[in-house]
């Protein structure tokens, strides 16, 4: 690895770090201007964890260090997958330490650690929480697998930026398989990402809360990092998205200048779109109950599944 | 005399020690630190060198010897090559952990003395060594057997209570349907040549119908030692009833052996010809993985949950194994060998980091008298060495990056991903729907674990008795802390381990990864380009990034702590029993999977005035396979009593007509 790939990494994850609570931002915006309202603006992200990270925290006497460590590990293992995930250039050296499939066992882990700390404190709805986390997880986490497999059977590669690579630049072709893929990843992406219809990210409801019931004893700078961390997943995800299925506009390698100057302005315009997209998404749905949930998920388990096998029936 | 010679003599000594050993504990057979302080850890030093010797011979070829015992006409063949190496590490490494943490488990009670379970546990432990040494039938069987029957005697140390003794007898019992699997097996792999040494049947050509039967036999018979399903339902009650570490060595260890002999069977004797052996073999450990990790999920008894965990871990191996026999059967060695790499891994990590939980609950049982779930909780307070050192443990069972488990899982799921490549459209289509049960045991296998973990040591703790739990002592510690570092270093360390068994992959399949495994620190088991991973990078960027937020959260902003109650929702009092249960925690699972269960529940009505809320989960093999059988059996034991009369008279009669049958024949 040498010192210039080195730099771009960095770049790149601290690129996804900076952007990412903008991406919550729109959203917010937009499902604002959807439901008649002013908003708060973009930026009201940043004025949260700007806020949270001057405040006393306060801990439960029966935390145990386990507690105070997850907000940290949350943080860092999706700074981590951001330094996975092409967003602006698929020259990513860290790519070869983790493929896709390990993409997938570090949300795993991430989403392991946080489900332990939910439980850490005994409260009812720790646990709940805790629960309903892990129950979404079990459900998504092979959905997911199943996306990045069907295509890394296109692209002969584990790889996320080799699959970029094959599916931005190759021969343009339609598959069939990516558009069942597609509609998968989508809602696993409000499964994970704790978006209506699975669940409410500014519920105030603890009965109805899945993602908020697991954070609910923390609080200033441990919040701060779990809420910088949920954007990011969030930020994440999409990208992934943009990656296997809208790669087009990606830099290839480290990208020189006249590249970026065109992944940028894409990167952007996905991200309004799809922000967009998604503020829609939760406007015109209602959440679910909660046992409606496995039902949701196991159909997109079955619709990833069903990818892959038309992707084998019709050979590409 | 070479080198090499002398280390096989070295490895064929250590069960003899552990035998002598073992008779040592006849000595003072009541004294717990004779037993505890001195033999034990003794056998963890033999279990250790047994380990490296085994390791530093991994490439060396195979060597044979015979040993002047046994039949006449039979003498006891043993024979050291790569795969019972590999097995021989297993054994020595994982014991070593478990031994040493035996030394501070024993405690004078009820039950066995510990001197003789000191024997008892050594019979065991030597018998399986000598599984993975013997080169003919006769003398596999007779380790075979004793390793059978001294775990017997090992999990009825509380013989006392009857339901221990039920849990043993169902285990003998399995245990030896399993073993006239084998002896069946082994007859049809002698071919007609009538000798019984492996290398007669190594040499034997069979045809395929014969080939198939025994290998229809071999995957039965160690199968049913292994937990496949439906030959599972001893591991539920007899880990349970075991003391820990028996539970640890029986899980960690002999479930391993089983499946050692699986594969000496398929590979060595019946080279893996046909393909759709693997299919049955994916086809049952797809199912026993599934069935095994649901049937976790809905566990309230913490060894009863690991019990089904291991379940669902055989199943992966069997998995594993299946996906090496179809791609050997194809003539795709490279990929064969990657499938054999991630089953010997998975071999491996299940050993550190299951018999790690299982001496857990060892520990967690001594603190609290209580192995039910409900009445366990917030003991990382209490126990902080023992709950830190499983949640390494806990993550590695999980399949979680960067520890032990998720190496295994992640070759066997590139494996998967060529299996499009195979010239057979029927199993292409079949085998990503493995991937996709893969990924979602593998994914629910991390929610059994946030239960196991959750609910034994974080939250409140739900009972008052377990505010006097203390940690475990020293020699535990050691114990738990060296299985704790296999599973640490099984993940970090994936390339040069996975180099150590090229030679054993070389052997079974005439194939290995090689040079394939260029960097230490990056595995990348067929190309670079196609499939890459490395643990030590992930590990230290994920250190390096918690530490820089760490620092920089710190000195940016302010490091303030404020120490309160935990938020009550509102409520006036917030107690423990607030917190999920057990089933509380697997009630989604329950609902979900709910043809696997046969469930029995009874709801309080809102009259009651105490309500009483009991839920039971049983497995439909007691009542779809085992109750039948048993019932066909009882029947027919009624009908030939009809001829047991009781009278002298009677049974001269039978002799005597006999008697007359057979002449008529010799006429």
């Amino acid at each position: 690895m040498n010192t210039r790939a080195f730099t771009m990494q960095l770049i790149a994850i601290a690129f996804a770090i900076i952007v990412a609570p903008l991406l919550i931002g729109w959203v917010n915006q937009c499902r604002a201007w959807l439901q008649n309202r002013r908003g708060p603006g973009i930026l009201q992200p940043y004025r949260l964890i700007r806020k949270l990270f001057h405040k006393d925290a306060v801990i439960a006497t029966n935390a145990s260090p386990l507690f105070r460590l997850v907000p940290y590990v949350q943080f860092a293992s999706m700074g981590l997958a951001a330094g996975i995930i092409p967003s602006l250039w698929t020259g990513l050296p860290f790519a070869d330490a983790a493929d896709t499939i390990a993409l997938v066992g570090l949300f795993a882990t991430a989403r392991m650690f946080l489900a332990l700390a939910a439980m850490d404190i005994g409260t009812a709805f720790g646990s709940m929480g805790a629960r309903r986390e892990m129950l979404v997880g079990f459900l998504a986490e092979p959905a997911l697998l199943m996306v990045f497999f069907t295509a890394s059977l296109i692209s002969h590669s584990t790889s996320l930026p080799t699959m970029v690579n094959v599916l931005a630049h190759g021969p343009l072709a339609i598959y069939p398989s990516l558009a069942f893929a597609s509609i998968s990843f989508l809602m696993v992406l409000l499964a994970e990402n704790a978006r209506i219809p699975v669940d409410n990210p500014s519920t105030h409801l603890e009965l109805t809360m899945i993602h908020e019931a697991t954070v609910l004893e923390y609080s200033a700078r441990h919040l701060a990092l779990i809420e910088w961390a949920s954007a990011l997943k969030l930020f994440n995800y999409v990208c992934i998205g943009f990656a296997l299925f809208v790669p087009w506009g990606l830099a290839q390698g480290l990208g020189n200048l006249p590249d970026l100057a065109i992944a940028v302005p894409a990167l952007f315009i996905k991200l309004v779109a799809v922000g967009f997209g998604l503020a829609l998404v939760e406007t015109i749905n209602a959440k679910m109950r909660i046992f409606r949930v496995p039902e949701f998920l196991a159909s997109a388990f079955l619709l990833a599944v069903l990818g892959l096998l038309v992707h084998l029936l019709l050979g590409h | 005399m070479t080198d090499p010679t002398c280390a096989f003599f070295g490895i064929t000594l250590i069960p003899v020690a552990w035998l002598v050993i073992g008779l040592l504990g006849l000595v003072r057979i009541r004294s717990v630190p004779w037993v505890g302080r001195i033999l034990f850890p003794v056998s963890a030093l033999l279990g250790l060198l047994l380990g490296a010797m085994a390791l530093s011979g991994l490439a060396l070829p195979a060597q044979t010897l015979v040993l002047p015992l046994g039949l006449p006409s039979l003498p006891f063949h043993v024979r050291l090559d790569g795969l019972s190496r590999f097995f021989l590490m297993l054994i020595g490494f994982t014991s070593a952990g478990i031994s040493m943490f035996s030394a501070g488990y024993l405690r004078p009670g009820e039950g066995t003395p510990p001197g003789l379970m000191c024997l008892q546990y050594h019979v065991f432990l030597a018998s399986m060594a000598v599984v993975v040494l013997a080169n003919d039938a006769y003398l596999f069987m007779v380790a075979w057997e004793s390793m059978a029957l001294s775990s017997y005697f090992l999990v009825t140390t509380e013989h006392r209570l009857p339901e221990i003794r039920r849990a043993g007898f169902i285990y003998l019992l399995i245990a030896h349907i399993g073993a006239i699997s084998i002896l069946l097996c082994f007859g049809v792999l002698q071919g007609g040549s009538w000798r019984f040494t492996f290398d007669a049947m190594r040499a034997a050509h069979l045809t395929p119908l014969w080939a198939s039967l025994a290998f229809v036999l071999a995957l039965f018979g160690f199968g049913a030692k292994a937990g496949l399903v439906p030959l599972h339902v001893w591991l539920p009650e007899a880990h349970p009833a075991a003391p820990s570490p028996v539970s640890a060595l029986m899980s960690g260890v002999m479930l391993e052996v089983a499946i050692y002999g699986l594969l000496r069977v398929t590979f060595d004797f019946l080279h893996a010809q046909l393909w759709w052996w693997g299919l049955l073999a994916l086809g049952l450990g797809l199912f026993t993985a599934l069935f095994g990790v649901v049937f976790a999920a809905a566990q309230t008894d913490m060894k009863r949950l690991l019990a089904y965990s291991s379940i669902e871990n055989i199943g992966i191996i069997f998995l594993g194994v299946g996906l090496t026999i179809i791609f050997h059967a194809f003539h795709m060695a490279l990929l064969a060998a990657v499938a054999l790499a991630a089953t010997l891994y998975h071999c491996l990590s299940h050993a550190f980091s299951k018999s790690l939980l299982f001496l857990s609950t060892g520990s967690v049982l001594h603190a609290t008298r209580e192995r039910s779930l409900g009445k366990l909780g917030g003991l990382i307070h209490r126990m902080p060495w023992v709950a830190w050192l499983t949640l390494i443990g806990t993550l590695a069972i999980a399949g979680l990056p960067p520890l032990s488990g998720f190496v295994s899982e992640w070759l066997l799921l590139q494996a998967f991903l060529f299996t499009p490549s195979l010239p057979h459209s029927f199993i292409n289509m079949l085998l990503p729907i493995g991937a996709a049960a893969l990924a979602l045991v593998s994914a629910l296998a991390a929610y059994v674990m946030v239960k196991f973990y959750g609910v034994i040591f974080l939250g409140q703790p739900r009972e008052p008795t377990l505010q006097d739990a203390h940690d475990c002592g020293r020699p535990e510690r050691i114990g738990l802390l060296w299985l704790a570092l296999g599973c640490v270093l099984l993940g970090l360390l994936p390339v040069p381990i996975l180099a150590l068994l090229n030679s054993v992959s070389r052997e079974l399949l005439g194939a290995s990864l090689g040079g394939r495994l260029q960097h230490w620190w990056l595995l990348a088991p067929i190309a670079p380009e196609r499939a890459s991973y490395s643990p030590v990078l992930f590990m230290l960027s994920t250190v390096a990034l918690v530490t820089l937020v760490t620092v920089a959260v710190h000195l940016l902003y302010h490091g303030k702590v404020r120490k309160t109650e935990p938020w009550g929702c509102g409520f006036p009092v917030v107690t423990a029993r607030m917190q999920d249960t057990a089933e509380g925690f697997g009630q989604p699972i329950r609902q979900i999977f709910e043809p696997f269960f046969r469930m029995s529940r009874t709801l309080p009505s809102p009259f009651d005035t105490a309500p009483h809320y009991r839920v039971q989960v049983d497995d439909h093999f007691w009542y779809w396979l085992y109750a039948p059988v048993a019932t066909v059996i009882q029947g027919v034991a009624r009908m030939t009593a009809v001829i047991q009369r009781g009278r002298i008279s009677v049974y001269l009669l039978f002799s005597f007509l006999t008697l007359l049958a057979l002449l008529v024949f010799v006429l």
